[in-house]
């Protein structure tokens, strides 16, 4: 199921709405690096509340975005991991090795909000 | 009685269908929320196995007795290239593909029981079990 990407203010959300297949991530990969550009996001929050598995292909696919769109100047905070896919990942030995998380939609807005206006600072 | 279910594995989709019948059976079965996904975690790893390096396999899912113990059992089943060194594809961080080799090792660390029973060119029987507690 395609994800749709929203956009407020200077960044986008992609609120994940069912459960995703490898393409459908893979998909978001692509529109996510391109709309950081159409729209000259400073900042991306991906909302993955419904997912029930994070396994190691979502995960790796994840981190990429996020290293990707770093690439492309947005920074991207993942928000909603449950409590049971947090366990499960960490069974699996899966970290989401830098990259930013919060607790929920609201709490990633702070978190990048933080970021940018740091970024803001150093100019 | 909750019944064996069969999910063919022919692409990527199939992954997703597997694990939400896995987590269906299992959530008849009386698990519960960290064990289902759990489950369903180990399913998607052991499926997505069978798509890179087989193509084409089967997961079977299906309440096992054992004793006074209950669970289910998850049979993921190819008829692939085999795994040449079953030692070194349970080794964390080992892939031969583009994956992250946490895939085989990761779902034993899920489930209670873990067997591979493969063969060079003949394939390969990845059977896991989570008892009920």
């Amino acid at each position: 199921m395609h994800v749709p990407v929203l956009k407020q203010g200077g960044y986008l959300i992609a609120s994940i709405q069912s459960v995703l297949s490898d393409a459908d991530l893979l998909q978001l990969r692509d529109d996510l690096a391109d709309r950081v550009g159409t729209f000259r996001s400073r900042g991306v929050i991906i909302d993955v509340t419904v997912l029930d598995v994070i396994d190691s292909f979502a995960t790796r696919t994840l981190r990429a975005i996020a290293h990707m769109l770093k690439l492309r100047g947005a920074e991207t905070v993942i928000v909603g991991i449950q409590p049971d896919v947090a366990f499960a990942m960490v069974q699996l030995g899966l970290t989401l090795e830098g990259v930013g998380t919060a607790l929920d939609l609201e709490e990633g807005l702070v978190y990048l909000g933080r970021l940018t206006k740091r970024t803001l600072h150093a100019k | 009685m909750q019944s064996e279910r069969r999910v063919p594995i022919n692409s990527a989709a199939d992954i997703v269908t597997a694990r939400q019948n896995g987590r269906a059976l299992a959530m008849e079965m009386g698990f519960d929320g960290s064990d289902l996904t759990l489950i369903a975690t180990a399913i998607s790893e052991v499926a997505r196995n069978i798509v890179d390096h087989a193509e084409h396999g089967e997961i079977l899912l299906a309440p096992v007795n054992n004793g006074n113990k209950y669970g289910i059992a998850i049979m993921a089943r190819d008829q692939g290239p085999g795994i040449p060194d079953v030692p070194r594809a349970m080794q964390y961080g080992y892939s031969t593909r583009k994956g992250l080799g946490v895939g085989l090792p990761g779902a034993k660390w899920l489930m209670d029981e873990f067997e591979i029973d493969t063969k060079v060119g003949k394939g390969t029987t990845v059977t896991m079990k989570k008892w009920l507690h």
